[in-house]
């Protein structure tokens, strides 16, 4: 019998080899997979029931991760949620986070290889996981500012250092309030979040970094950066300055805001042109340029890449194939030219900061839970845009116009404000998108900043952008100067 | 007795009364099983500290004082073993014990997890059962001081499987719980799986009715092939049980147990005649039923359907379909290597946790790591029972260890294997582990007659050649 029993053996071990290797295949090479599964509710809770980090700005919380006596264990909450929400973004129950939240998840939830040994640490002492804190560079007064001076125009501003490129003011309205997606209540959070989606204002765009405008006249920075730095034009370099522009190959004339000349004479020069934000003498300009040239500046300012600060923008474009005609509506930032309120911002800031573009930035830094720093966001070159002659000539320019130009609404008694104001048409009946870009003080930039006013300001055609984006920007300068 | 006589022809010195020397000898088996049980009762005793803190943050005494109950229970078996069975093998035991203390403490936690206390929660009425199952493990010690007592009641054991098997068909008295007809209950309460009780009693009837009819089996037959293929007048007990695994299938809707039986009859059958033949024979009728099972019965042909396609959307939502392995799967896979710790996982997502479901459980909140530990306690407990069937000299007592120990080795296989897909998922509880009063007393029963069986081999008579 003892014959047959080794062989009834050898089945029992084969039995068992197999259950150990298919826990093996269950536990080690699929976990991964299973775990990704959208039906894996631990997962889900998972997220939730670590101590995430909070997001802080200025040593303040506007998210944080509060105990809560549920299967989640914790309730994500945010303090003055509509405010900071293009910031923050949320984590809802059922979905993907988005902003910081997104953003940095694997730092606040403590999953980021930095965090491994933390980990592990936890698991051994049976501490609870908590995830790092992570420290935004917005300014609380800034972005209340900013907030308020919008008033309850769709739109965004955004407020950066130009030294630096750390953003201080990031705001997006309409806004929505995150507390109502991190509810736990799944029912709950899939109404909310459908009602916003259906919402025709868009509350979830965050329009200072996901908002594609024509950016109209503001774009003209970037075309006599261009002129500039090709060596062939000077602010003194003259145009022809018709009251009527028939652009080449085409049946369609370009007229200049005012609807006459561009100032008196029989020409034009840039610095009058840029001042005054006349369009023909820069359609003039660009196609003596060339397409090619005005898009290698564009390119260099940060047009048609992706970039994150580190929510991801998205990619602003100078087109890369154009006629003459259209390279002629190109130079005052028309045709199918496109821009984010922050590649604006960056427009203005490499002026601001002596023709250095630094690369935008909303985290200073990371922290573990420990108060060991995890990771620290030290400023970053981004590129040099132009030399610092060209900058200081642009400044100058810029000052003029917010001193009797055409946006002096800007103007600020005791403080040189450098900034350009646009008006740009969208398609032929519908309302304009009104921009004021520029930066404070002239000699001394501290401040660079960008108004995004969409929707006409609710004026339709009417409004324009000294009228409603430079008084703006006005307020948000005053109470950042004034602090 | 030819050992005996060798030596004692010269002396004239009075041969001491060898029971009087034995009293005097340290019990070095039974040493060893203390020291285990000790280490066994330890780690249980841990366990439950540790979902304690892991679930609630703190300790809570009252149900360190239950486990102690399992404690006090199994040291009272080891010291009733001192005196009916001081040869027992050390390690069953204490492998009982673990795998009982784990399971109370797996399902402890997820009482906490679904805040049951109390009668109603399970892990009370486990260790009650557990108590109860270590008490029917003595009586069995005390009132079978010789295996080959069983072997008298073969056909008697044979009779009272059959019945038990077939009691849940009684109407009025069976019960059906999650499909499955195996249950029996009086009023709402008290049920009781009186198929867990009928493999012991199936094993003794097998190992005794092959002894007595192995030869018939085995030498006559054509041959066929390589193979001697059985008379058709032989195959009637294979037909037999063949059709009562069929029956299971159909009227109880259980494939587990059926598989089980089946399994454990076809191994015992090899065993006692040495035929492949069969084997094969047994497993293509078996396979046969089967297939023709998983065509005609919805049943079990969602049960494949589960297995081979459990990720599929339309399985997994589907009434009856896979969701429960799926959501098995994400539990495990959500342990990982090392598990998330006692008290500190999600095991109360899956359905039925702990009981079907206690490995996944387990797995979780373990990991491959804790798995590995429970599969190889296990395979050592089965290796322990295969021993007695290497070393011992009556067929009747090695064929019912082997058939004993294997029965365990398959139900797990058939519980474990389903749970993480090996083969369809078929509900058996896991031995020792899973909640369930009468799989604890049948299980701690196969412990006392594998316990007897060992003592039994170690105290015969030896030749020495």
């Amino acid at each position: 019998m003892n014959r047959e029993l080794k062989r009834v053996s050898m089945v029992v071990l084969l039995m068992f080899v197999a259950l150990l290797a298919s826990t093996t295949i269950v536990q080690v090479f699929q976990a991964d997979s299973l775990s990704a599964d959208a039906r894996n509710t631990r997962t889900l809770y998972d997220s939730y029931s670590i101590e995430r980090g909070p997001i802080l700005v200025a040593g303040e919380p506007i998210a944080q991760s509060m105990p809560a006596d549920d299967e989640y264990k914790f309730q994500r909450t945010y303090s003055n949620g509509p405010l900071y929400a293009p910031v923050t973004g949320f984590i809802p129950l059922n979905g993907a986070p988005t902003g910081l939240e997104h953003a940095l998840n694997s730092e606040l939830s403590g999953t980021s290889d930095a965090q491994f040994f933390d980990k592990m640490n936890a698991l051994i002492t049976g501490q609870s996981p908590k995830g790092a804190s992570v420290e935004a560079t917005i300014d609380p007064v800034a972005q209340q500012a900013a907030w308020d001076a919008l008033g309850d125009l769709t739109g965004s501003v955004v407020v950066t250092e130009p030294a630096t490129g750390r953003v201080l003011a990031m705001v997006s309205k309409p806004s929505y309030d995150p507390n109502l997606l991190t509810v736990h209540d799944d029912q709950q959070v899939t109404d909310s979040y459908q009602a916003l989606l259906n919402d025709e204002s868009d509350p979830l765009i965050d329009r200072s970094i996901n908002a594609l405008n024509p950016p109209g006249s503001v774009f003209k920075l970037v075309v006599v950066t261009a002129a500039l730095e090709s060596g062939k034009f000077t602010p003194e370099s003259t145009f022809p300055n018709p009251a009527t522009y028939q652009l080449p190959g085409s049946s369609s004339i370009v007229i200049n805001s005012g609807g006459g000349t561009c100032g008196g004479g029989d020409t034009v020069t840039i610095a009058t042109a840029l001042k005054q934000s006349c369009n023909i003498p820069l359609a003039e300009l660009g196609l003596q340029l060339g397409d090619d040239a005005i898009r290698a500046t564009a390119e260099k300012f940060g047009f048609n890449s992706d970039y994150s600060i580190p929510l991801d923008v998205s990619q602003s474009v100078y087109p890369t194939v154009l006629d003459d005609a259209q390279t002629a509506l190109s130079a005052f930032g028309q045709t199918d030219v496109r821009a984010t309120a922050m590649q604006m911002a960056m427009v203005s800031a490499a002026i601001a900061n002596g023709g250095v573009l630094m690369a935008p930035n909303l985290v200073d830094k990371v922290t573990a839970p420990d108060l060991s720093p995890i990771q620290v966001f030290e400023p970053q070159t981004r590129e040099r845009v132009m030399s610092a002659e060209t900058a200081a000539t642009l400044t100058q320019m810029m000052v003029n116009g917010v001193q009797d130009g055409a946006a002096s609404n800007a103007r600020i008694d005791g403080v040189d404000v450098a900034g350009k104001t646009g008006t740009a048409e969208n398609a032929e009946d519908e309302p304009y998108t009104l921009w004021f870009t520029g930066f404070a003080p002239a000699a001394d930039p501290k401040y660079a900043i960008t108004v995004l006013v969409e929707d006409g300001g609710g004026m339709g055609q009417t409004g324009y952008g000294n009228l409603l984006a430079a008084p703006i920007a006005k307020q948000v300068l005053e109470a950042v100067l004034n602090k | 007795m030819p050992a005996s006589s060798n030596r004692s022809t010269t002396t004239d010195a009075p041969a001491r009364p060898p029971r009087v020397r034995r009293l005097h000898l340290p019990q070095k088996l039974r040493n060893l099983e203390l020291f285990l049980l000790l280490i066994a009762c330890g780690i249980n005793a841990a366990s439950v500290v540790l979902v304690q803190l892991g679930a609630l943050g703190r300790i809570d005494t009252t149900l360190v004082l239950l486990g102690a109950g399992l404690s006090v229970m199994v040291l009272g078996m080891h010291v009733v073993l001192r005196f009916v069975a001081r040869e027992a093998d050390p390690f069953i035991l204490p492998i009982a014990t673990l795998l009982n203390g784990l399971g109370i403490a797996m399902i402890y936690r997820i009482d906490l997890a679904n805040q049951e206390t109390g009668l109603s929660s399970a892990s009370v009425r486990q260790t009650i059962w557990s108590a109860l199952a270590i008490g029917c493990a003595i009586a069995v010690l005390l009132i079978i001081r010789n295996h080959r007592v069983l072997f008298r009641y073969t056909y008697i054991a044979g009779f009272v499987g059959v019945a038990l098997l077939l009691l849940p068909l009684v109407p009025g008295l069976g019960r059906e719980v999650s499909g499955a007809r195996v249950w029996i209950g009086i009023g709402s309460f008290a049920t009781f799986q009186p198929g867990e009780i009928a493999k012991i009693a199936l094993a003794v009837f097998f190992a005794g009715y092959l002894v007595r009819n192995r030869d018939s089996l085995s030498m006559v037959g054509k041959k066929f092939l390589w193979m001697r293929f059985p008379r058709l007048r032989d195959l009637g007990p294979i037909l037999v049980v063949w059709a009562l695994s069929m029956s299971v299938i159909i009227f109880q809707r259980d494939l587990g147990t059926a598989l089980l039986y089946f399994g454990l009859f076809l191994v015992m059958l090899y065993l006692a005649t040495g035929r492949l033949s069969w084997v094969l024979l047994g497993m293509s009728l078996f396979l046969g039923g089967a297939l023709v099972a998983s065509q005609t019965l919805d049943y079990v042909n969602g049960r494949f359907q589960n297995w081979l396609d459990a990720l599929n959307p339309d399985v997994y939502t589907a009434d009856g379909g896979s969701y429960q392995l799926v959501q098995g799967l994400f539990g495990l896979a959500k342990g990982g290597l090392v598990g998330t710790g006692l008290g500190q996982g999600r095991p109360e997502i899956t359905p039925v946790p702990q009981s079907d479901y206690i490995i996944a459980s387990l797995g979780e909140e373990l990991g491959l790591a804790g798995i590995f530990a429970i599969l190889a306690l296990y395979l050592l407990l089965v290796a322990r029972g295969f021993r007695i069937g290497f070393a011992g000299n009556d067929d009747f007592g090695k064929l019912l260890g082997v058939g004993l120990s294997f029965v365990i080795a398959l139900q797990c296989f058939i519980v474990i294997g389903g749970v993480t897909r090996v083969i369809p998922l078929t509900g058996l509880t896991t031995p020792f582990l899973a909640a369930g009063g009468s799989s604890l007393v049948a299980n701690w029963i196969i412990v006392a007659l594998l316990l007897r069986l060992s003592d039994t081999v170690r105290n015969q008579p030896r030749l020495v050649v």
